[in-house]
């Protein structure tokens, strides 16, 4: 009977097409949005997921996000040295500046500043130079998707010089660093040059990042720096959480993308119902008849479910393939889209909802199947 | 025309169904209508037993009735030796399922499935292999004259093939008793006899019942039976040698 139920469905390739279609977009509109909310909040974070050897960030309590970071006394970075526990700790800066090509092209960036000696705090993937050239006098190191706004249509490359806030900076490095919230365009250089070029007076000094000693409670150290220093102290992925629950409470992205998500849900429903109650419908009169010979409502229900499966598991896979495309070639090409992925998350969580739509769906207009009365077969 | 009537002595009669003060109505309070008023009906096995009447007098509901599709409110309803009224739904579908066939004045075939695939549906739906059930399908096609049409879709045969179809629907699982509603009203007058022709030579074997409602007083000459009613009551039934045998009340 599950044939007979398919090949009813496939009778009407205009219904069933729609009912592909409904699946499709929903699962496709879904998809990209959740990735991209997801990919925004995890943009959120990328400075603390590229600081990969600290584990311990310590910061003015008032601060509740990577990117809006106030200002520390100097001397913090000696008491946090101090601590027990703590097997070393190096300044991390962090400001936005704006950033002048020779030809005139303006942009605004994050600048990331590291520890001068250790040079902790930059990502280990270098695409052009290496993390030793950041020691050379007026040396940044800036990320690919930055290198192509400044210079639009050229190819990577080392040894220009630009303005940062009206001093001169030479790209010395180009590394792969993940995608900011704030800004396309990440530099990183040594802590002494970029306080240089923001110069903001006495206290410039954004973050202590610290390494807990090997075999110490990382907890408990974190309880002694904030003891000793009376600011705040977090693991990085707990700032990391931080930053994301900040971007999730102060900003308008949670409602807008929640809001795209819900509607893309009750699209799906909305074609899906309507063309599978129009295809019900149309069809009453069959399974009337089937009910007639003998079929019982249960089998019915089993194969108006298995037409349900069917549209289901064709518009999901076409959805998610288009998704995938969404993603696959902007990726790649699109400096503005990277860091934007399909997650194999995403892609299950809106499987189940994929599942949701169409059996909600099947079974509001599955009722009419069950309830109609065999014998209007008889009714000429 | 004359139609060779199958013949039984009264000992070899059997009743296939056997109606008795069944009552039903419709709708409640002011708007209940009483169809069938404590209706008597039989019907007896090898036979053609034809049921006639006006439009409105309860032949359709009589019917639904014995094909155990709807349930009567009071009487007794005796088909095939089986108590309808004790039946539970779900056991009433596979009463019929496996024990009746039903032809109707629509057809009612699955637009969506050729002409064997329709008239294997009973077999496929009691669990038999499709390629089964399909074979049986096909047989019983090339029997009703459908040899060359057994792949073709309902809308591409005339209405007296899709009559045929649906007639291979009903009886392609055997059925004891066959129902058919009208089944000749779609037709003109010459494939109208032929699906009769068809139904009797194909149909009537072994032990098989055959209701006939109509009202299409063309194929009376194929009636071994008929049972006159009017207002929810059988007002007679009439055999051949009865006198009046086969004319049309009206």
């Amino acid at each position: 009977m599950l044939t007979t139920a398919l090949r009813m469905l496939l009778g009407d390739p205009t219904k069933c097409l729609g009912l592909v279609f409904g699946v499709a977009l929903s699962t496709l509109l879904v998809c990209q949005q959740v990735s991209i909310f997801f990919g925004l909040l995890g943009r959120a974070s990328s400075v603390v997921n590229d600081v990969r050897e600290a584990d311990i960030w310590v910061m003015d309590p008032s601060v509740k996000t990577v990117d809006a970071p106030f200002p520390l006394r100097d001397t913090v970075l000696q008491r946090v040295r101090g601590v027990e526990g703590v097997e070393w700790a190096v300044p991390f800066f962090r400001a936005n500046v704006q950033v002048r090509t020779r030809e005139g092209t303006l942009e605004n960036a994050i600048l990331l500043g590291i520890d001068d000696a250790s040079l902790v705090g930059v990502p280990d993937n270098f695409m052009l130079g290496s993390i030793d050239d950041l020691a050379m006098p007026d040396a940044i190191a800036m990320n690919p998707a930055g290198f192509r706004l400044l210079f639009p249509g050229e190819e990577l490359d080392v040894g220009r010089t630009l303005e940062l806030n009206d001093r001169r900076a030479r790209i010395a490095a180009i590394v792969d660093a993940s995608p900011a919230f704030s800004a396309n365009l990440s530099i990183y250089t040594r802590y002494s040059l970029a306080t240089a070029y923001t110069n903001n007076g006495r206290n410039q000094l954004s973050f202590v990042l610290a390494k807990s000693a090997e075999g110490a409670d990382r907890q408990a150290v974190v309880e002694s720096i904030g003891e000793e220093t009376g600011l705040k102290v977090v693991t990085g992925e707990q700032f990391r959480m931080e930053s994301i629950v900040y971007i999730l409470k102060n900003t308008g992205i949670p409602v807008s993308f929640g809001t795209v998500v819900i509607l893309g849900a009750l699209i799906g429903v909305a074609i899906v119902g309507l063309t599978f109650n129009q295809f019900i419908t149309e069809n009453l009169r069959q399974y009337a008849a089937l009910k007639a010979i003998g079929v019982r409502n249960g089998r019915l229900l089993v194969m108006t479910l298995f037409q349900a499966l069917f549209v289901g598991t064709i518009g999901y896979g076409l959805g998610l393939f288009a998704a995938s495309q969404f993603f696959n070639w902007p990726s790649k090409n699109v400096d503005a889209l990277r860091g934007f992925y399909l997650l194999p998350e995403v892609a299950v969580g809106v499987a189940v909802l994929a599942v949701v739509i169409v059996f909600a769906s099947t079974l509001i207009s599955m009722r009419r199947v069950l309830v109609v009365d065999p014998a209007t077969v008889f009714r000429g | 025309m004359a139609v060779a009537t199958k013949t039984q002595s009264p000992a070899e009669t059997r009743l296939a169904v056997r109606c008795t003060g069944v009552e039903k109505s419709f709708g409640s309070g002011q708007t209940r209508v009483r169809v069938l008023r404590g209706t008597d009906f039989t019907a007896e096995t090898g036979k053609m037993n034809f049921l006639v009447g006006p439009s409105g007098c309860g032949k359709t509901t009589l019917i639904s009735v014995i094909g155990a599709i709807l349930t009567s409110e009071a009487g007794d309803v005796d088909v095939l030796g089986q108590d309808l009224r004790r039946m539970s739904n779900g056991k009433l579908a596979d009463f019929r399922l496996n024990n009746l066939g039903f032809i109707f004045q629509q057809f009612n075939l699955l637009p969506a499935l050729s002409a064997e695939e329709n008239a294997s549906l009973p077999l496929v739906a009691q669990g038999v292999g499709t390629k089964k059930a399909e074979r049986r399908a096909r047989e019983l096609l090339e029997r009703l004259g459908l040899a060359g049409q057994t792949k073709q879709m309902p809308k591409q045969l005339s209405g007296g093939q899709q009559q045929r179809v649906a007639i291979a629907r009903a009886l392609v699982h055997e059925p004891s008793l066959l129902i058919c509603d009208e089944p000749t009203a779609s037709l003109d007058a010459a494939s109208g006899h032929t699906v009769m022709e068809l139904l009797r030579d194909v149909a009537l074997e072994g032990d098989r019942s055959v209701i006939v409602v109509t009202h299409d007083n063309r194929i009376f000459e194929f009636a071994d039976r008929i049972s006159h009613m009017a207002d929810g009551v059988i007002g007679r039934t009439d055999e051949p040698g009865d006198e009046g045998f086969g004319k049309d009340d009206a």
